[in-house]
């Protein structure tokens, strides 16, 4: 038994011949935020599942909050709260009325219901709104009303499959904020998002990609880690052309468009700056390279080519 | 168990409350069908169009016709002069019958011999033909006896030519045949069948749809709750639509009610319990409403086919009538009318009170076993 309210073990999980997640191993401590980055379909919900007892995991095992995800999932399930990826609670009832429902699912006892309620729609900021029926709520309501349905009966673990979808930039800042207290308060957190920039609000970030864990640590140590060469902002015209033409050059390991620039890693002992030059003698013109510090995005941009360029290899 | 119990019915009852469709839903579509079964879904024959060709002319020819006249069974559409009359009449449908009363009809009748009559009937429906065929069957043997009366008045003194055996016909509970007293207590099993089966199934299968079933499923809520939280709505819906139906039946088509109303919703009871666990079934065979949708087209038909609604069970292949076994409709159907027509209670009746119950059973254990708490 580990003393981690989260740790999986090769958790493996295949749907006929497929994949989906290999191998996984996970330790989240008590308190801590982890987010779960990668791109659609690479493992993230069925992970989560697992780890939620929805899913039987096909080999390895897993233990949340101190119990095995396949052999007790009832206990499993008494001690996490869960939002979906898709938002899952009933349009036709208010705000109020779902949290009544879920307080009743998870037996709130009797006399506490009616502050947790309140405390529930205090944190959603739904105050004024909770006789509204929940279909008329705009998205950053919703989302955090489906938190407080998840944490009615203070779970000590949550699993948050991309909660932030589709819900507008200050909605999402101010649900960061209420994830970073419950953290404060002790629950441990595995959210899972393909929104780079919001890895940044995680203790750790377990990057994810084609069913396997590609990296993991903090948002600080990923950045400084992972890259194998040196990073160069670019700007130049036209973008397309210009990626094709670095592609094709040994010394540039990787390039990519970030906006309406060029992010180009180059080999540690390249020369940046014959780039224009380059890139000049085939009609493109170009600024002076500049150097600059990756962000999260480069460092998974890279890791899953790496990956890719070795799949093909094979 | 309460709590989680509560927290369901709540929250169906509010969702049901707040679908302003809903009861058009749950309440038009059914008196709409029983008034269309009460007044359409009759085996009674009127009006059939018949074709008469008469090649004899003669007194008793005319008379066999006027006894046809009489009734409100028969219309005579076509008085014909040959024989192709009347075959195109039959081909176009003009006719449904036709009597052709061959030359020489009179005189042997007169001579004793027997006078030979020849019905053609359109047999495309063979149900309304054989109906009709008894009709004439009647009036012709009605024909026969006056005529043989006549016939021994003429003879005075003579002994009477023939023994007859007169049939009394009494039928018991349905003194009237009415077809309608047959059908309208059917009809009440039928619908509320289709109702329940079809929100039982759609009910979980929806929430499997919307994603809220997931956010079920990773709570601690243990199965028998939440299918008892589902089920017990549409197990009083289901007794709303057998009580509708039941009123509609004695108040409008004024259908005896001669037994207990409580045997009836023992009755009832059991037989929602049955068709509740066959919505659950089916609701756990389907991941999306369409595949709900075509399970449940797949089955009404067979279930209603195999119940006795129309079709005599005793009449079926012997593999048909042990499948009729497995069907709840088949026993309700024998405890409404008995209920309706017969008065008959519990004591005649435990054999289908038994059966229902073993049947609800039996499906609601199978699909609280089949409610998986995951995806996989």
């Amino acid at each position: 038994m580990s003393a981690n309210p989260v740790a999986a073990f090769g958790l493996t999980k295949r749907f006929g011949s497929f994949t989906a997640v290999e191998a996984l191993d996970l330790q989240i401590g008590k308190g801590e935020i982890v987010g779960f980055i990668g791109p659609n379909g690479a493992g993230k919900s069925t992970t989560i599942r697992m780890l939620c007892g929805l899913l039987r995991p096909s080999a390895g095992r897993a233990e949340v909050a101190g119990f095995d995800v396949a052999r007790q999932s009832e206990a499993v399930r008494a001690h996490i709260g869960y939002m979906s990826q898709k938002f899952s609670l009933y349009g036709d009832l208010t705000g109020r009325e779902n949290l009544r429902f879920f307080a009743g699912i998870y037996r709130v006892p009797r006399r506490e219901i009616r502050e947790r309620i309140s405390f529930a729609i205090a944190m959603a900021g739904l105050e004024g709104r909770e006789e509204a029926l929940v279909k008329t709520l705009a998205g950053g309501w919703k989302q955090r009303l489906a938190l407080g349905c998840a944490i009615l009966h203070r779970p000590p673990v949550l699993f948050l499959d991309e909660p932030t979808s589709g819900v507008e930039p200050q909605a999402r800042r101010r649900f960061w904020d209420l994830i970073h207290n419950l953290a404060g308060e002790g629950a441990t957190i595995l959210v899972s998002t393909h929104a780079m920039d919001e890895a940044e609000y995680c203790n750790r970030v377990a990057l994810i990609d084609a069913g396997r864990l590609v990296a993991i640590g903090s948002p600080g140590e990923l950045r400084g880690r992972e890259l194998a060469g040196e990073l160069f902002e670019l700007a130049c015209a036209p973008l397309g052309a210009a990626l094709e033409a670095l592609q094709s050059l040994p010394e540039v390991i990787e390039a990519a468009i970030f906006a309406d620039k060029l992010h180009v890693l180059l080999e540690k002992d390249a020369n940046a700056l014959s780039l224009p030059a380059i890139l000049a003698g085939r009609q493109i013109s170009a600024k002076a390279p500049r150097a600059i510090a990756p962000t999260l995005e480069d460092v998974f941009v890279q890791l899953v080519s790496r990956r890719e360029s070795k799949r093909g290899r094979e | 168990m309460f709590e989680r119990l509560e927290a369901i019915l709540v929250k169906e009852f509010l969702e049901l409350r707040r679908d302003p469709w809903a009861i058009f839903r749950l309440i038009i579509p059914l008196a709409l069908q029983v008034i269309v079964y009460g007044y359409a879904a009759t085996f009674t024959v009127h009006h059939v169009a018949t074709a008469v060709l008469d090649l004899d002319n003669s007194e008793a020819s005319r008379s066999l016709i006027s006894h046809f006249l009489a009734t409100r069974r028969f219309d005579i559409v076509d008085f014909a002069d040959r024989q192709s009359t009347v075959t195109r009449d039959l081909d176009s449908g003009k006719a449904t019958l036709a009597i052709v009363i061959h030359a020489g009809f009179a005189r042997d009748l007169a001579s004793g011999r027997g006078a030979p009559l020849a019905v053609a009937v359109d047999g495309t429906n063979s149900n309304t033909a054989l109906i009709s065929l008894g009709y004439v069957g009647e009036i012709v043997s009605r024909f026969e006896a006056e005529e043989a009366a006549k016939a021994s008045t003429v003879k005075a003194g003579a002994a009477p030519p023939t023994v007859t055996v007169s049939l009394e016909e009494r039928p018991w509970f349905n003194s009237g045949l009415e077809d309608r007293w047959f059908f309208i207590p059917g009809v009440i099993g039928t619908l509320t069948l289709v109702q329940v089966v079809n929100l039982t199934s759609f009910a979980v299968v929806r929430e499997r749809e919307v994603g809220t079933l997931e956010q079920i499923m990773v709570s601690p809520i243990r199965p028998v709750e939440f299918i008892l939280g589902k089920t017990l709505p549409f197990f009083l819906i289901g007794l709303a639509d057998v009580a509708l139906v039941t009123l509609l039946g004695v108040l409008w088509f004024h259908i005896p009610f001669v037994g207990d109303p409580f045997v009836m919703l023992y009755g009832a009871s059991l037989f929602l319990l049955a068709t509740l666990g066959l919505g659950l079934l089916l609701s756990t065979f389907s991941r999306t409403q369409q595949q709900a949708f075509a399970l449940n087209f797949f089955l009404i038909n067979p279930i209603f086919i195999l119940s006795g609604f129309a079709f005599p069970i005793a009449a079926m292949p012997r593999f048909l009538q042990w499948l009729t076994f497995l069907n709840p409709l088949r026993y309700f159907l024998i405890v409404i009318r008995a209920v309706f027509l017969k008065g008959v209670g519990l004591s005649d009746l435990w054999q289908e009170f038994a059966a229902m119950a073993l049947l609800g059973v039996v499906m609601l254990g199978l699909s609280v076993l089949r409610f998986k708490k995951s995806l996989d």
